[in-house]
């Protein structure tokens, strides 16, 4: 089966699949994710599990949408960085236009993973 | 903009409060979602969350680097680093949420 020009591979248990990335290499989605997690977790049930892993991520971004910091030690952690407002220029016509300030989300790798990545 | 720090026991706590576990096995299970999105990329896949972002991994090749405060040169090893790019979404809510 092709997407967008890269093959997708669906394995036979219980419909996760895997991605081909553009960039080589596997990509995991959510849907991977929770197939894991339900499947170590056989007692509970498909939904609660979805709900657990949308917990999790939506946790993220609504603390991030209140302005607050997500420190997962040992993971990373989720902040926000304020970019001032500048004067900014459009590519194509080369005109000059003002881009407000604005307020963006940044993550910064925690030590352990930055560690097992370069095989610590 | 509030200096409030979430950790493990927030996601953990409305884990509990959304799915209705126990706090313990929310957190065991907060744990266990981070671990799997870890163990991934540490295998070199990236993790692609639907409306949050993605996690990716980039080869940094060696360079030479530079002690900015004693000007001396060291040899920086080639690594891999991870990325996070997040999703329209994402940065949309955490832009309006921030608004001064």
């Amino acid at each position: 089966m092709k997407i967008f020009g890269y093959s997708l591979y669906e394995s036979s248990s219980a419909g996760w699949k895997k991605t081909y990335s553009p960039l080589g290499g596997y990509h995991m989605i959510r849907s991977e994710l929770i197939q894991k997690l339900a499947d170590e977790n056989p007692h509970l049930y498909q939904r609660d599990v979805e709900r657990i892993v949308n917990t999790v991520f939506d946790e993220i971004t609504g603390a991030m949408a209140k302005g607050h910091r997500v420190e997962l030690r040992g993971f990373g952690a989720f902040s926000v960085k304020k970019r001032d407002a500048r004067v900014g220029r459009n590519p194509r016509t080369g005109e000059s236009v003002s881009v407000e300030e604005k307020h963006v989300p940044f993550f910064k790798t925690g030590k352990l993973l930055r560690d097992r990545l370069n095989g610590g | 903009m509030s200096d409030k720090t979430l950790t493990r026991m927030d996601l953990a706590d409305a884990v509990h409060s959304q799915v209705g576990l126990s706090r313990n096995e929310s957190a065991d299970l907060v744990e266990s979602v981070l671990d799997h999105v870890s163990d991934a990329l540490v295998r070199g896949e990236s993790v692609k969350i639907s409306s949050f972002g993605t996690f990716s991994i980039r080869d940094k090749a060696a360079r030479v680097g530079r002690n900015p405060k004693t000007g001396e040169e060291v040899p920086i090893h080639p690594r891999r680093v991870l990325t996070f790019r997040p999703s329209h979404l994402m940065k949309d809510k955490v832009a309006a949420g921030n608004k001064s």
